[in-house]
């Protein structure tokens, strides 16, 4: 099934995208529903993206959701090992 | 039956007389005027892609004019079909109202083709297939095929931006063909039910066809979700369906 729900975030950051290009990103778009590219029915698709860049200003990723549980952990497990002040 | 045809990118007037884009196949050869129907294709949420288009093409493949609009066109003119999706899920996806305007104006570019008999069906996959039940329960159709569309029939969690269509449906104007999986969740066995009641109730024409061993997406072919049997018989059913309502 397609299951419609979106979730956004503004983001702050750069990714390496089309054309091996660095570009600014200002939004994130996450989304449990059908892959273009992964071998499931169904992965955690995440839009890395710039709009104002256009449409293919992006960086997609399709994850099954035991990866994208373990990113996620891996992203927390990251960041708690810095001191805070360097997380601003 | 010649197996040639013609396939290329047009300009249609959709909703709101917006121009967008739509990709067009019809069969080629020497053909008397008013004599083929049409059939609309909705492409699913991810987008106006290869499988779909593909899907236009059989269909002219079997003599119809077909074709399918960009229902992302607006927000992302020209991009590649996947960063289409992206844009327009991002922006909230396509609503109810301009899918109905965008398969109108589908329809009637078809129905203005020398070669039409009038005559236009809506077919649709997945999310598609509950937008070719939405467009059958608002716009004159002659057929109408929803190939395993979520959320027609059953409850729609509170956090998803559209409803179910229980309250437009006995505003169907078209005979409705569906297809479905047994091992399907959304649609579940109990929504198809519930689908099929309320048209037994309301006296409309549908055919339903379940198979077992199938599940959501069993016609996509490049897909592990893939049933050959089912989209076979699928097929079948589809050519058939077409044969009796859109001669």
């Amino acid at each position: 099934m397609c299951t419609y729900t979106t979730e956004t975030a503004p983001m702050d950051g750069s990714a390496k995208g089309p054309g091996s290009a660095w570009f600014h990103v200002t939004d994130a778009t996450v989304y449990f529903d059908h892959p273009v590219h992964a071998l499931a029915d169904h992965t955690l698709n995440i839009d890395l993206a710039d709009p104002a860049k256009g449409p293919g200003a992006r960086v997609a990723l399709e994850l099954s959701a035991t990866s994208a549980r373990d990113l996620v952990a891996a992203i927390e497990a990251a960041l708690a090992t810095v001191p805070q002040d360097l997380l601003t | 039956m010649s197996d040639t045809l013609s396939a290329r990118t047009v300009a249609i007037a959709g909703a709101e007389d917006d121009e967008i884009e739509a990709y067009l196949a019809r069969p080629e050869g020497e053909q008397d005027a008013a004599s083929r129907g049409g059939v609309v294709v909705i492409h699913h949420m991810p987008g106006y892609d290869r499988a779909t288009k593909e899907m236009v093409r059989r269909f002219a493949e079997l003599g119809y004019d077909a074709i399918c609009p960009n229902l992302y066109h607006r927000e992302a003119p020209g991009a590649a079909p996947d960063d289409a999706a992206a844009v327009a899920r991002a922006q909230g996806g396509v609503p109810d109202e301009r899918l109905v305007g965008d398969v109108e104006g589908a329809a009637a570019y078809l129905r203005a083709l020398d070669t039409s008999n009038g005559r236009v069906a809506a077919i649709g996959h997945c999310s598609g297939g509950r937008h070719a039940v939405l467009a059958a329960c608002h716009l004159d159709l002659q057929a109408a095929v929803d190939c395993y569309g979520a959320f027609v029939t059953g409850e729609v969690p509170p956090e998803r931006p559209i409803t179910n269509l229980v309250d437009q449906l006995p505003n169907l104007s078209s005979p409705l063909l569906g297809l479905f999986g047994n091992d399907d969740v959304h649609p579940s066995i109990a929504e198809v039910d519930e689908l099929e009641q309320i048209l037994q109730g309301q006296g409309s024409a549908y055919e339903f066809h379940r198979y077992d061993d199938a599940g959501h997406a069993f016609f996509a072919v490049d897909r592990p979700s893939y049933r050959v049997a089912a989209a076979n018989d699928g097929w079948e059913r589809i050519a058939a369906f077409f044969v009796t309502h859109l001669a």
